[in-house]
């Protein structure tokens, strides 16, 4: 039979986002899978050169929309590394504890994706819910659900209170409750164990070959937890297990972080049990030395790795990112060979990858389509017309608003 | 530090030339510069002898009349060796370590496109992360490099005051 190339993307309805799989198939099972990538590409590498580092803080917060913590973390880390800042023990714990319900909300979110990928999508309505605790206390901690611009150089920008604190252990609690049966589900419903083992089977030394991190690395026992072995925050303090698997496969990537929700919990609570009294900032510099520093993080997916360097100036010399899911496509194509079709979106969906942060350095559009943009005013005005032309005005309202304020 | 300084020492017994070029910066951060001509021997044994088994990432950036690569390679116990090369702007060539590290296949690519790095032995395969229509010679990473040079394409120039 002759082989046939399908291209799966750049927009297609079994991705979320654009990135583009051209899959050749023999029958129905995959022979060679080629990817291209780079539609997210959005500037922030070189955008960073031309501000300043606090500027910064919030661009990079932007790399990602679920790991917007891990970066910005990433990077003030390297930052403050450089400048020789040492930053008070509580906004150390601030910040991990973010850091941890960065995770928990990641995961639950993950395991939501993975149920609707392979058609169950009463574990998507379930997880999500209860992801959705977890949003409101981001919420309620920092007034955002996602970029939560908790970071700034030499510290955080808010505080806790006690109350406050009260408040994530309660949700905290729901959340094991309801990750207890979760991973009931995972492990012992049939269905799922069936639909999940050996697709996407990853061997541990193909694993190693590749550079694979987080958690798609751990299901392939692939001992790496940049908070264990690199220590960074407070993880140096705190006591957690690295949660491994040797499935090789989705099966085992889904037990991986289903249990690594538990240690999480457990790191939560230990954290605000152990949190210090005291200031949360530090003064930072305005001006960096010059200097280096490279910094990681185990962000979510895997590991997040930033290089920053220094020249003296307000503005940095240059910011390298690297997330998680760039180190980890690579074994995406290894993973999909002599898989079927029908297993390419719960295959990719695994790793759990995340294109906007992959694609994070120059996007700009040349050519084609810049014709169409539309400014702030334009958009605001077409908007005006078009529900006057509805037969909805609001010129008497805006005007009362107006002279109320007055 | 007795690791790092284990690190140095393994280092500079093998390469003499390497004496003065190593920097602790910190725990479980090491840099080095390698001379161009001796960087794959190093590199490789680094990789393959000294346990340094994930490459976490390659930096790439302007330096000048030079264009340096930062190779940023780590231990499983989390000690992070950085290896520093140069090539010279107007004839910046560098071999690939895809043979070693396969999965520093994309990174190279980013080379590639952004500095305008030339990675001999480099695995054929799509561009990344630029657009297929990007004009050549163009590297958006390089210092003398603005989003004006993309201008007249379409008001390109308007969007980019606009922000």
């Amino acid at each position: 039979m002759a082989k046939v190339t399908i291209p799966i993307g750049p927009q297609h309805p079994a991705l979320k986002e654009p990135e583009c799989f051209i899959v050749t198939l023999d029958g129905e099972r995959i022979s060679h899978l080629d990817m291209r990538l780079g539609y997210n590409h959005r500037g922030i590498e070189k955008a960073c050169e031309a501000r300043t580092y606090v500027q910064d803080v919030y661009l990079i917060e932007r790399v990602c929309g679920i790991c917007s913590h891990s970066h910005s973390t990433c990077f003030v880390q390297a930052v403050e590394e450089i400048a020789g800042l040492q930053i008070p023990p509580r906004a150390t714990y601030i910040r991990t504890l973010i850091a941890e319900l960065e995770r928990v909300h990641s995961h639950l979110l993950w395991l939501g994706v993975a149920g609707h990928e392979i058609g169950f999508d009463t574990l998507l309505m379930y997880t999500w819910r209860d992801r959705e605790a977890v949003m409101d206390i981001f919420a309620a901690l920092t007034g955002n659900r996602v970029n939560y611009g908790m970071n700034t150089l030499g510290g955080v920008r808010r505080d806790f209170t006690k109350e406050q604190l009260a408040e994530v252990l309660k949700v905290i609690d729901i959340c094991e409750e309801r990750t207890k049966y979760y991973i009931e589900v995972c492990t012992q419903e049939p269905t799922v164990i069936n639909r999940l083992s050996g697709i996407g089977h990853l061997s541990h030394d193909d694993a190693m070959r590749l550079g694979t991190v987080g958690p798609t690395g751990r299901a392939s026992a692939v001992d790496k937890d940049v908070r264990r072995d690199d220590p960074y925050l407070a993880y140096k303090d705190l006591s957690f297990k690295v949660i491994l698997d040797n499935h090789n496969d989705v099966f085992g990537r889904a037990v991986v972080r289903v249990l690594e929700l538990m240690e999480s919990y457990k790191l939560i609570r230990e954290i605000i049990a152990k949190m210090p009294d005291g200031p949360v900032t530090v003064k930072a510099p305005r001006k960096i030395p010059a200097g280096e520093a490279f910094s990681r993080y185990e962000a979510p997916r895997g590991e997040d790795s930033h290089y920053i360097r220094a020249n003296g100036t307000d503005k940095p010399e240059r910011v390298r990112v690297r997330a998680p899911t760039m180190a980890n496509l690579q074994s995406v194509a290894k993973m999909l060979e002599d898989n079927n079709l029908a297993d390419v979106p719960i295959a990719i969906a695994a790793i759990d990858p995340c294109f906007s942060c992959t694609d994070r350095m120059i996007g700009i559009r040349t050519g084609k389509g810049t014709g169409n943009s539309i400014r702030w005013d334009d958009l605001r005005n077409y908007g005006v017309k078009w529900y006057r032309k509805q037969g909805i005005d609001f010129t008497d309202l805006n005007r009362k608003l107006a002279k109320k304020q007055e | 530090m007795a690791n790092e300084e284990a690190i140095k020492a393994e280092l500079t017994g093998k390469f003499p030339f390497l004496a003065d070029k190593i920097v602790i910066k910190r725990e479980r951060r090491l840099f080095a510069d390698v001379p161009q001509d001796r960087f794959r021997e190093v590199f490789e044994h680094a990789a393959r002898k000294m346990d340094f088994v994930h490459l976490c990432i390659i930096t790439g950036l302007d330096d000048g009349d030079n264009l340096l690569f930062i190779y940023h390679m780590a231990k499983l116990d989390g000690t992070v060796l950085n290896l520093k090369t140069t090539a010279p702007k107007s004839n910046p060539a560098i071999k690939t370590i895809t043979d070693i590290f396969p999965g520093g296949v994309i990174y190279e690519r980013e080379l590639v496109d952004l500095l305008g790095a030339k990675v001999e032995g480099l695995p054929p395969g799509k561009r990344y992360p630029l657009p297929d229509d990007w004009p050549p010679n163009q590297y958006p990473l390089r210092k003398d490099w603005k989003p004006e040079m993309l201008e007249g394409k379409d008001g390109r120039k308007e969007e980019v005051k606009n922000g």
